[in-house]
């Protein structure tokens, strides 16, 4: 349960190159708030490089590198690959500067000094006004002041100290986005349906965990997911359920496997054995003469089929024949007496 | 007019800055499926998840509606072929164990 409150508000602090990220496949144009202590380290970003393209690219070239990436990369065609997502960010924030003549412009002529933009700019402005103003430093300092950026992005900390702010044409989205979380369960845990308290966004949000889940099955929470923007219904929690193996219990489908040590007199002679099952101990009958390996089925013993009340696969129980240890002298003259008999 | 679950189609255009004509392909396509009754047309919301990745397709890739059908098609495809992967997986896994 931690875990899944872990992730869920990794996913709702969301940053700009992380929301992606965690949302795993779902991306989003939502501009969210983020510290300025967040927005520090900030790394020169080759747009060129990111489109695979030259300096000398014409509007044509960046058009057809930006398709030619994006219809590879896009997060809807990649879902859950979160290095596809990471790489569209990318080329979707190098088109965004490049495919702009005005952006493109202050880009070429920073590039990789753009943390003196600013520097640069006043020393313009000293000087007949040469150059451009140069983001949003305080002057003060020659460096940025970032307090002051609003903190509404959704691409890189580079390109807000460049230009300022996103895309500006994609702030607006309806839906809210879906969140994701792992879930992980007891294979005994799973097979009864049960409810769990999860926290969501600081909310607890009980749920119904039907029994005979799946590892790996993915169940919809409608309604969960972040809060939709103006007026638009909020987006789906999706829980991935992972089953932990048991160390009893191997799971085929909605069967049960298990292996169930046999004496060898019992193998011999026929008998009653007792065999475990998910919900308690039962009495098998075993026959003469039982082989070792020999598998038996129990009935209705197996797994719960995943909404159908009242359904169960079945249990089938391999026995191991113990071979008897430490055995006395007469236990051994018996045994020479079976063999040449 | 419709309130409640549903956006008019114009607003979700305003907002999304791209063509009503491109809602309209998508509903003639078969893709949407709008509610117009007394009123202009709205969008109910649970059609939203699919319109908005439509949406994204043809903004980001400029990929037109009769290229969006086909690409859902291929992407349920591979939602199924994900689905039945998981089940072999599980299935391995388990045969996994035996040895």
């Amino acid at each position: 349960m931690e875990r899944i409150t872990k992730k869920l508000f990794e996913n709702v602090a969301w940053y700009p190159n992380e929301t992606k990220e965690t949302s795993a496949g779902f991306y989003t144009w939502e501009r969210c708030s983020f510290p300025a202590s967040k927005r520090i380290n900030m790394a020169y970003i080759d747009y060129y490089k990111a489109l695979g393209l030259e300096k000398s690219a014409t509007e044509k070239d960046i058009k057809s590198a930006y398709r030619k990436l994006a219809r590879k990369y896009h997060p809807d065609l990649n879902p859950d690959d979160k290095e596809a997502n990471k790489r569209f960010q990318e080329i979707n924030e190098a088109n965004e500067v490049l495919s702009d003549p005005e952006k493109r412009k202050k880009y070429d002529q920073y590039g990789e000094n753009w943390q003196h933009a600013d520097a640069y700019g006043q020393a313009g402005k000293q000087q007949g006004g040469r150059g451009y103003g140069g983001g949003r430093g305080n002057g003060a300092t020659g460096g940025y002041n970032f307090d002051d950026l609003g903190g509404d992005n959704d691409f890189s900390d580079f390109f807000s100290s460049m230009f300022g702010g996103g895309g500006g044409s994609r702030s607006a989205k309806f839906r809210g986005q879906d969140y994701h979380a792992e879930l992980r369960l007891e294979l005994r845990d799973a097979a009864e349906t049960h409810k769990q308290t999860i926290t969501v966004n600081g909310k607890n949000i009980r749920i119904t965990i039907p029994a005979g889940v799946e590892n790996g099955q993915i169940i919809k929470i409608a309604g969960h997911g972040a809060q939709g923007v103006n007026g638009g219904p909020a987006g789906d929690l999706l829980i991935t359920f992972v089953i932990k193996d048991d160390p009893r219990f191997k799971r085929h489908g909605n069967d049960l496997h298990a292996t169930m040590n046999l004496s060898l007199f019992t193998a011999v002679l026929g008998g009653e054995a007792t065999a475990e099952t998910l919900t308690g101990k039962v009495k098998v009958k075993v026959a003469p003469e039982t082989q070792n390996g020999t598998r038996i089925k129990l009935k209705g013993k197996g797994f719960p089929v995943y909404k159908k009340e009242g359904q169960h696969g079945d249990l089938y129980i391999t026995y191991q024949v113990q071979i008897p240890v430490n055995l006395t002298d007469r236990q051994k003259e018996l045994f020479k007496q079976l063999a040449e008999s | 007019m419709k309130t409640g679950n549903f956006i008019q189609v114009r607003v979700f255009c305003t907002a999304h800055e791209i063509d009503p004509e491109f809602i309209s392909s998508l509903q003639e396509l078969g893709l949407l499926e709008l509610v117009a009754e007394n009123g202009p047309a709205v969008i109910p919301h649970h059609q939203l998840p699919s319109l908005e990745r439509m949406t994204r397709l043809h903004r980001d890739l400029g990929i037109n509606a009769a290229g969006i059908g086909a690409l859902e098609q291929l992407l349920e495809r591979m939602e199924q072929m994900r689905e039945e992967m998981r089940v072999l997986k599980n299935r391995l896994s388990f045969y996994d164990t035996l040895l």
